[in-house]
């Protein structure tokens, strides 16, 4: 038991170096390049998700990807464009996309929405919290999915 | 048991991989330099070509007479570089730079505020204050059009290294380096804003959101926080070395302060 206890506190120690963070998704939930199951449990709502699309304190996503025909002015290009997103990508993959998009290319410019694990120098109270809720996700996940171009 | 315990504990750490540079870091081609000025509207970018639209030469203005009125009991900067002592053209092209004294790098506000501790017997001012933007605004523009051209020896070469790690290192719950944003995606939109190559050549800076001057280190802030990063102190090592890597970025940039950015 006392051995039991060492043992967490080594782990939360390892935890607390402040980049030891554990993975908010776990790896069996993963499936080849999508995650494919919802991770509330539940289906998103496409409204919702289409205001944290856009919200500045929402995911904020036009900062980066456009949407033809929605109407927010100076959509950013640093990412592709997603009008036919849900045309080419399954909800699965929309999905592990938002959540952790580092995982498919290391180099990537897309951050990662619902991940703690590995991040430095974080802004002080907002480490150990992800960028958007698991709802939030899922709204975005049934928002992006119906959007066919 | 212990055993299983280290090696729960290494697993957890080796988990913290993403605080190193980028592996394959590649800098900004040379010969791709650009100024931010190329990304303004032709509107900004008359502005800033205006001495008298340019809302910077109020600073650099009441920088002009700061420089020629000393302090009560102190000498004024004009006594030792006016006609005959040290002249300042040119000089903020080639900060940061290692003070001789203290052997430590040191850019043009903190050298402003060396020559008031060490010739004028007057306190350091504060960063980001009116006082010591004006008197960096005014030494800058002394040196508008000459080229930013820092060498680096031996002594700066540590602290090159440094800001190089830092422009490459992602941070903050975004997860993004300077080098993603600067060097990968240069020209292209972020919403209202096109991203520029980052250089330091305009610095201080006039900027149209701040509605006021702003330091190179102040911009950096802004930077930090956007990828929700904590960022670092006014004229901290990690943003002096960060100068010093922009410096030698940008060689050949034609000095603009100050510049006038959206
Ligand atoms: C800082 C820029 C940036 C932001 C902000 C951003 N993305 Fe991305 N996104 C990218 C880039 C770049 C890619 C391309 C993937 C790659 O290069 O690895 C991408 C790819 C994607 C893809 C896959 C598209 C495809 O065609 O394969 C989806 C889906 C996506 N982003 C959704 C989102 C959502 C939803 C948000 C907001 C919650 C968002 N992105 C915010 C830059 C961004
Ligand atoms: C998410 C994207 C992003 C990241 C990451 C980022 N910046 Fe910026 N930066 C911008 C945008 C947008 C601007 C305003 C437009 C411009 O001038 O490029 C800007 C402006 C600047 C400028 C002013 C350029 C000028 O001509 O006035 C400098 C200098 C700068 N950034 C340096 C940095 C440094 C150093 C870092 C890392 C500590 C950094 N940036 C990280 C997006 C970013």
């Amino acid at each position: 038991m006392r051995a039991l206890g060492t043992c967490l506190l080594l782990g939360v120690a390892a935890a607390a170096t402040g980049c030891g963070e554990r993975a908010l998704v776990a790896p069996d939930r993963f499936s080849g390049d999508a995650i494919p199951h919802s991770l509330t449990g539940m289906p998103g709502d496409p409204e919702a998700g289409r205001a944290t699309f856009v919200a500045r304190d929402g995911g904020h996503c036009v900062l980066c990807h456009v949407v033809a025909g929605l109407d927010v002015p100076f959509q950013g290009n640093v990412g592709p464009a997603l009008s036919d997103v849900g045309a080419r990508l399954t909800p699965g993959q929309i999905r592990l996309r938002i959540v952790d998009a580092s995982r498919l290319n290391p180099d990537t410019v897309m951050p990662a929405y619902y991940r703690v694990h590995g991040l430095n120098q974080v802004s002080r109270g907002l480490e150990g919290k992800p960028v958007l809720s698991s709802g939030q996700v899922e709204d975005l996940v049934a928002y992006l999915a119906a959007l066919d171009g | 048991m212990k055993r299983g315990c280290l090696a729960v504990a290494l697993l957890l750490l080796s988990a913290c991989g993403d605080a190193a540079p980028d592996p394959d870091r590649a800098d900004l081609d040379p010969n791709a330099v650009v100024s931010g000025y190329a990304f303004l509207t032709p509107e900004t970018q008359a502005q800033q070509d205006d001495d008298f639209l340019n809302p910077g030469f109020l600073w650099v203005d009441r920088g002009a007479k700061l420089f020629r009125s000393g302090e009560a009991v102190s000498a004024s900067c004009a006594s030792c570089h006016g006609a005959g002592g040290r002249p300042l053209e040119g000089v903020a092209a080639r900060y940061p730079r290692i003070d001789e004294a203290t052997g430590k790098l040191t850019n043009l506000e903190g050298r402003i505020n060396v020559c008031r501790t060490r010739h004028q017997a007057a306190k350091p001012l504060a960063h980001e204050g009116e006082d010591l933007l004006a008197l960096s605004a005014y030494v800058a523009s002394l040196s508008r059009g000459m080229p930013v051209s820092v060498q680096l020896d031996d002594r700066l070469r540590p602290y090159y290294e440094q800001g190089r790690d830092y422009f490459f290192t992602r941070r903050g719950q975004l997860n993004l380096a300077c080098h993603h944003c600067h060097d990968r995606n240069w020209g292209r939109s972020l919403r209202g804003d096109t991203i520029s190559q980052g250089h330091a050549n305009g610095f201080p800076t006039y900027r149209l959101e701040w509605q006021t001057l702003g330091s190179l280190h102040r911009r950096f802030r802004d930077c930090d926080t956007g990828v929700r990063a904590e960022p670092m102190s006014l004229a901290s090592e990690e943003y002096l070395a960060l100068e010093l890597y922009l410096a030698v970025r940008g060689a050949g940039l034609a000095v603009e302060a100050p510049a006038v950015r959206p």
